[in-house]
């Protein structure tokens, strides 16, 4: 079985990949719409998005899952589905990845917070644990439960994940800059605090994701650094905060602004980068130009 | 009697909602918002006195949340216990007892299945003394207007999670603008800023629930 951390070994830095969500809407995707219906709907899209990062050099790239667990799929109608629409997901990204590059198999939050009591722990456990399966029999090498913000579901999702597939699962968080400076997901979690849990539930890898842009990134991996100055970490950063113009949605971190701050990153301490939502290709590109030359 | 009201703000802050409830630890096994409300009308104290004490209450709450020393959790639970009051008092409303200071339309914009903040907002907003009239998620142009027509005295806010349904919420602002340029439109959610609100054309932004309560607070002065 091929191993992210064996990869990362002698300090070499990895690139992942960037945006999908914002890249399906480009290519017709309704708001509305279940972005991972379109693995079996509209598989040369996905496709395409795929092989895009993978053209654009990165080391690993993701799977159109992150909505795929069948708490967030019920939303649809499609919770049946989700084994199907899973497979579908890893299978697309492997064929793209080939034998060389990782696939990460996507899995997101349901939305649903556990300590409301709206839905149980089992029921999120065995969600999770159906949706890793499928991705490993599509061919993910490893799992990526991403944009956490509570401990208890990620460390629920993680132990999921591990005791279906055995698979390498990295963990990221989602935090935003508070009023004082200091970064919290919006239950409350630290930095410090997400170190500690995801790494005790079983996380091979842990970071960040998503968020306000590529500089508050940087604080977060000297956060976590701090608190953990060993375990891999992996960021997939926004390229800022979305803007309107014309009505539409543009995002005014740009491939090269970008690209100088991964840099900045990987010297706090971060071993495997890639792209949010608003990042490209391009932006892919850009990165693994400068993070190749290290 | 005055501590019996003085207690039912406390326990909003701390977001203690009944007897049986285990959050907050320390108040394990003590009374919360559902009894001492229950207690409280029957002891004679008025609905308005009651709800007086929870504003209080939830503000203090909304505004810790508003400087980031307290989350979602703590915000939740405060408006769960708000949400147990309101329960005992909906009958003085319906009657006419107690008026609520206006209507308030909100929901979660078209292609956005999210609704953690929106229900923040609304739970904190009712807790304010409104009338809240909450559309769910993935909520329509076309909804939001027919909400409207019903009672165009309102004031509506629009929540998004998604970065890329900012672009649905932009358009349901400017739809709602032609059709009632006088109703005030408040949007909100993670990837807001006060910049995209202006570029949406909305009256108002408000990074947490606190700042939504107070852009209603002001546009009833006017």
């Amino acid at each position: 079985m091929r191993s992210i951390l064996n990869a990362l070994k002698d300090g070499k830095i990895l690139v992942s990949d960037g945006a999908w969500g914002t890249m399906l809407q480009e290519r017709g995707l309704e708001p509305g719409d279940c972005p991972e219906l379109w693995n079996v709907t509209h598989p040369d899209d996905v496709m395409a998005i795929a092989k895009s990062y993978v053209d654009a050099g990165a080391d690993m790239i993701l799977t159109n899952s992150f909505g795929g667990s069948p708490i967030k799929l019920a939303h649809y109608g499609l919770q049946d589905r989700a084994g199907e629409l899973n497979e579908a997901a890893a299978a697309i990204s492997r064929k793209a990845a080939g034998i060389d590059r990782f696939v990460l198999g996507s899995i997101g939050p349901t939305g649903e917070i556990l300590m409301m009591g709206q839905v149980t722990e089992e029921a999120v456990y065995d969600g999770f644990r159906i949706q890793a399966a499928a991705l490993k029999k599509g061919g993910a090498d490893a799992l990526l439960v991403e944009t956490m913000s509570a401990t208890d579901e990620a460390e629920i999702a993680i132990r999921a994940a591990k005791e279906a597939t055995g698979l390498e699962v990295i963990c990221t968080f989602t935090f935003d800059r508070t009023v004082t400076g200091k970064y919290r997901t919006m239950m409350g979690v630290s930095p410090a605090e997400m170190a500690r849990a995801v790494k005790e539930a079983g996380a091979s890898v842990i970071g960040a994701n998503c968020g306000n842009g590529f500089d508050q990134m940087i604080d977060v991996v000297k956060e976590i650094r701090k608190a953990d100055p060993h375990t891999p970490v992996l960021v997939h950063a926004n390229a800022g905060l979305p803007m309107i113009e014309d009505g539409k949605l543009v995002y005014k971190e740009t491939p090269q602004a970008v690209a100088a701050k991964a840099r900045e990153l990987a010297k706090c301490g971060a071993n495997i980068i890639g792209g949010c939502c608003g990042t490209t290709p391009e932006h892919i590109r850009a990165l693994v130009k400068e993070l190749k030359s290290l | 009697m005055e501590e019996l009201v003085g207690k039912i703000g406390e326990c909003i802050e701390r977001g203690k909602v009944n007897k049986s409830s285990p959050y907050p630890k320390d108040m394990q096994g003590q009374d919360g918002t559902d009894e001492l409300t229950r207690q409280a009308l029957d002891s004679g104290v008025g609905p308005e006195e009651i709800l007086q004490a929870c504003n209080a209450g939830m503000k203090r709450i909304g505004d810790r949340f508003s400087r980031n020393e307290v989350f979602v959790p703590e915000l939740l639970m405060a408006a769960k216990a708000m949400n147990a009051v309101m329960a005992h008092l909906k009958p003085y409303f319906q009657t006419g007892t107690v008026k609520a200071k206006g209507r308030f339309v909100i929901g979660t914009v078209a292609g956005d299945l999210h609704d953690i903040g929106k229900n923040l907002v609304a739970m904190v907003i009712e807790g304010n003394g409104w009338e809240v009239v909450d559309l769910g998620v993935d909520v329509k142009s076309a909804k939001f207007l027919d909400a409207i027509r019903q009672g165009p005295e309102c004031t509506v806010g629009l929540s998004a999670l998604l970065t890329t349904t900012m672009a649905n919420m932009s358009k349901t602002v400017q739809e709602i603008k032609t059709q009632f340029p006088s109703i005030r439109v408040i949007v909100g959610g993670a990837p807001l800023t006060q910049r995209a609100a202006d570029q949406m054309g909305a009256d108002g932004y408000a990074p947490n629930p606190q700042g939504a309560v107070a852009f209603l607070n002001a546009g009833r002065q006017k």
